[in-house]
């Protein structure tokens, strides 16, 4: 009996989108009076933090600052058609939209803008802070929120953007198969470094480290969010949760949180991971997809590991002590059965 | 039996609640006294999420018929909450991102609270070991901890 | 225009952070309604029976019973989610008709003054059930002679004809016949719950201008809208869906299920109507992912490439297939993995059986097939005696690649990223892995 260690490896990648696309979104951009701007979408944050991802990307594409955009989300009397946040689709699908509706309406800043300043558009810049000035001219600047002020009561202009996204619906050739099933697609590989014991068949998982190719980080704080999560749901798929402990048997199933086990926090592994970014050709700011890849890799990475740290593979999930202790007596069985061969 | 008044203090100030026997807790101070920082996550002691203090000490409210606090001190997120500002471990779980959806939340800062206040030097394994009734579903808890352990290393 | 990233790039703190820290952020059970109802379901006991009756008397003696909805009352009695983006046929019931097919259907919908009164009076309805035969296995369930789920006489979803999904590319056998060695393994999972911390509800709140607002928190606000809509048969203006604050979705809060009840109920009793599951409801009765049985067939060369890899995967999709149909064409794009393979077969089933619907799940059609590919990798390796780093290595797909399903491969980055992993843990690669980039093959790499 004794408590052996592992290391395993996966890699994965993760399509970001709507299976065969025909999943648009679209997003409405209006400045207030007061310069600040207003995005409007129907799309819904599940606490990944959309919201502060499309105020990012509209701030970006405006040339304001972060705290110059208001986010309204998920009326639908006021916020046009958004499919849902889904199939890892969020910051793609909503982000593109919400980036061509400030781009509108960051277009109708600069013709003001030009018109006043007497220069064409092309030699007009932002300054990311929310003024826009003449390229090598820098007191030739004017306030946004200026400018707002006055497109609406001197000029009676709107500063206003509508955008949308969509990768159009395909079908899949009934024969071969042959289909575009995503925009673009995410990568991750993970280590996973495991502990088991053979008397109890516990296994505990002690470290997860990955790299993940992400396009790009939209905002790091929020994906380093699902990678510690996505990993720690991995874990739990591993290794604990099921709502059928004998699948296919429908016996035992769990009615509440005591019954339906998952990893508490002194199970949660040690993580450690490293970004990678390369813009995919298609996503705002080059971003691909992250949410539910993070909850893939680490799984058959501890399953690898399992073998590495105690000889055997373990084909059914999750892998529960039960399975490990009738993994070790099947191995020792075999072991004895070829020794009197 | 018929419904029974039953008075208790609440944060700062004392209220009195009309009951049909074995309301809990968690479902007067969610519909009777608008504390809605106070979860509803399973009302099964599974989650956490309806954690407040009574006299100081976490207890899970959905579990807690209100006639046994009768006379006792309640405290919510809400009367921890400052009018301006953030308590201390609300700032530490703001700026640490220790939530997601933030529905296990409230439970969480109930019990790093209490905590905090009685043990105000943990180490990362004693904040660990107080988390292990709360269920958190969406971070994985490393950021949880890491806030708690903010906030305490905050008070220093 | 504008010179660097000012923005875009930052850990800015959350926008909605303050509301979360401080608990004030509402989410749909925290909002009351004056005269607002409670629903509460009745729910088949059985895994498969006939409904041959409803006996609503004991209900309607509860104080405080209001009113029950059975399917009589439902304008368009089926759930049209897949309808919606053109995957027919359809097939589940919002509320029973004359068959209950898992345990936990919904049958009759019981609205009241109050929670206690809802949950009295629906455990005094009475359901008249003549027990059928179920089945849970999926491999019993695609043999002859096995319980048949659904209405319309199959165990099988039907794609174009056809009782799975496919994916061809090249001969596999040919590529078996040609391989050094040819392995199969079977991979198995089980069903799991998202276990949300805030359960699946909604709202249904009558306006004073003959609208319905139904607060809800669902990740998907105009699916749900139009899923009402057709359901109540109610022109989707009349529609006003308000959500955007989710306690966990995970992808199970996608399938409409609480919104056109909730909202019938206010149509009818022209009062708010809260629908809610209870934790056990969630645990047992809300959509799960499914449970998958993995083959993978591989004919593998002595230098560990793959030459033919042939997948057949069964998905357990429950008693009513919601969004697994088009999960397994997903499946099947994704099965073989991020590797370069010149055959691949790919037969993808979605099967049904009499347990609880399962749905949408975090990594949906893809998690499960990841799992069983990547162990198979690691097999592959031990078989030839390479390490699983060059295993990897050895069959990653590049930009320019042909996947199985025909899709060129772009914006590829598996090997960068595996050197990455690799460097992060102190693994050291050989030079010619560390050498390897995503680039597209030259001929003499066998580029296309």
């Amino acid at each position: 009996m004794a408590k052996l260690r592992g290391t395993g490896m996966a890699a994965v990648n993760y399509p970001t989108g709507m299976n065969l696309g025909g999943d648009p979104s679209q997003a409405l951009v209006h400045a207030t009076t007061s310069g600040s701007f207003n995005v409007v979408l129907a799309a819904t944050d599940l606490g990944q933090g959309l919201k502060t991802v499309v105020a990012q990307i509209a701030a970006e594409t405006l040339g304001v600052g972060y705290d110059q955009i208001v986010v309204q989300t998920a009326d639908t009397d006021t916020g046009p058609h958004d499919m849902g946040t889904f199939a890892s689709r969020g910051t793609h699908r909503v982000g593109n939209a919400v980036k061509a509706a400030a781009a509108e309406a960051r277009d109708s800043v600069l013709q003001l803008a030009s018109e006043e300043l007497e220069a064409a558009v092309t030699d007009l810049e932002l300054d990311g802070a929310g003024n826009v000035r003449v390229v090598g001219s820098p007191d030739k600047t004017l306030a946004i929120a200026d400018l707002a002020s006055r497109a609406q009561f001197q000029y009676g202009r709107t500063i206003a953007g509508r955008g949308v996204w969509m990768k159009p619906k395909s079908t899949v050739d009934p024969d071969t198969g042959a289909m575009d099933p995503d925009s673009t697609q995410a990568y991750a590989c993970t280590v996973a470094d495991v502990e088991v014991d053979t008397e109890t068949g516990m296994v505990s998982v002690l470290r997860i480290r990955s790299a993940y190719e992400v396009g790009r980080q939209m905002n790091p704080a929020l994906v380093h969010g699902q990678i510690v999560g996505g990993a720690w749901m991995a874990v739990s798929h591993a290794l604990y949760e099921t709502t059928e402990p004998y699948y296919p048997l429908r016996d035992h199933r769990p009615h509440d949180f005591a019954e339906y086990l998952m990893p508490g926090p002194a199970d949660a592994p040690e993580i450690e991971s490293v970004v990678l970014e390369v813009p995919s050709s298609n996503g705002p700011y080059g971003a691909k997809g992250v949410g539910e890849m993070t909850a893939n890799s680490p799984i058959p990475a501890i399953v690898n590991a399992i073998h590495d740290a105690i000889g055997v593979r373990i084909d059914t999930l999750p892998v529960t002590p039960e399975a490990i202790l009738r993994a070790l007596d099947a191995k020792a069985a075999a072991a004895a059965a070829e020794g009197t061969a | 039996m018929g419904s029974s008044v039953v008075a208790f203090e609440l944060g700062e100030r004392e209220v009195e609640v009309l009951v049909a026997p074995l309301t809990t807790l968690q479902a007067v101070l969610r519909t009777q006294l608008g504390q809605t920082s106070v979860k509803d996550g399973c009302r099964q002691g599974g989650c956490g999420s309806c954690t407040v203090l009574v006299d100081g000490e976490p207890v899970l409210s959905c579990l807690l018929p209100v006639e046994d606090i009768a006379g006792r001190r309640v405290t919510t997120l809400e009367s921890l909450t400052p009018v301006d500002g953030l308590h201390p471990v609300q700032r530490a779980f703001l700026e640490r991102n220790g939530f997601q959806c933030g529905y296990c939340t409230p439970g969480m800062e109930m019990l790093a609270a209490a905590f905090l206040k009685r043990h105000p030097e943990p180490s990362r394994d004693e904040i660990v070991d107080i988390l292990s009734g709360n269920v958190c579903r969406c971070t994985g808890y490393e950021p949880i901890v890491d806030a708690i352990a903010a906030a305490a290393e905050a008070g220093r | 225009m504008t010179a660097g990233l000012h923005v875009v790039g930052q850990s800015v703190e959350r926008s909605d952070g303050v509301g979360f820290v401080t608990g004030r952020a509402a989410y749909t059970a925290d909002l009351t309604f004056p005269g607002m109802l409670h629903l509460r379901m009745v729910r088949s006991p059985l895994h498969h029976a006939r409904v041959r009756g409803v006996d609503l008397s004991g209900a309607e003696r509860v104080k405080g019973f209001v009113r029950a909805l059975t399917h009589e009352d439902v304008p368009h009695n089926v759930y049209t989610i897949l309808g919606l983006i053109g995957v027919e046929p359809e097939e589940e019931f919002v509320l029973a008709v004359d068959r209950v097919r898992y345990m936990g259907e919904p049958v009759v919908a019981i609205l009241a003054e109050t929670e206690a009164a809802a949950i009295e009076a629906a455990a005094a309805v009475r359901l008249d059930l003549e027990e059928l035969p179920a089945v849970f296995d999926m491999e019993q369930a695609l043999a002859p002679g096995a319980p048949v789920v659904t209405h319309w006489g199959s165990n099988t979803f039907i794609y174009e004809g056809d009782t799975k999904r496919k994916v061809r590319l090249g001969d596999v056998e040919a590529g078996f016949r040609d391989a050094d060695h040819v392995i199969e393994h079977v991979y198995r999972t089980s069903p799991i719950e998202h276990a949300p911390i805030e359960a699946t509800g909604c709202i249904a709140v009558p306006e004073p201008n003959g609208r319905f607002t139904v607060y809800t928190n669902t990740q998907a606000i105009y699916f749900s809208l139009d899923n009402t809509s057709i359901i109540l048969q109610l022109q989707p203006n009349r529609l006003r869906f308000i959500g955007g604050m989710v306690g966990g979705g995970f992808g199970g809060k996608v399938d409409v299920i609480v919104e056109p009840l909730a909202t019938l109920g206010a149509m009818k009793t022209g009062r708010p109507v809260r629908y809610v599951y209870t934790r056990t409801e969630e645990m047992q009765v809300s959509s799960t992912r499914s449970a998958e049985i993995i083959t993978i067939r591989d004919g593998i060369m002595a230098d560990g490439s793959i030459v033919a890899r042939k997948v057949t995967a069964l998905v357990d999709c429950g008693a009513y297939s919601r969004q697994t149909p088009y999960a397994i064409t997903k499946l099947a794009a994704n099965a073989a993995g991020p590797y370069r393979i010149p055959n691949v077969w790919i037969d993808a089933y979605c099967v049904y059986t009499n347990r609880t619907p399962t749905s949408a799940m975090r990594g949906f059609g893809v998690t499960w097939v990841t799992f069983a590919h990547e162990v198979q990798m690691d097999r592959i390796a031990e078989l030839v005696g390479l390490d699983p780093w060059t295993v990897r290595f050895r069959n990653a797909h590049r930009n320019g690649d042909l996947k199985p399903h025909r899709k060129i491969v772009a914006d590829a980055t598996l090997i960068e990223t595996m050197q990455a992993a690799a460097e992060l843990v102190g693994t050291e690669l050989p030079a010619d892995l560390r050498a390897m980039t995503s680039a597209p093959r030259t001929a003499a790499e066998g580029g296309r």
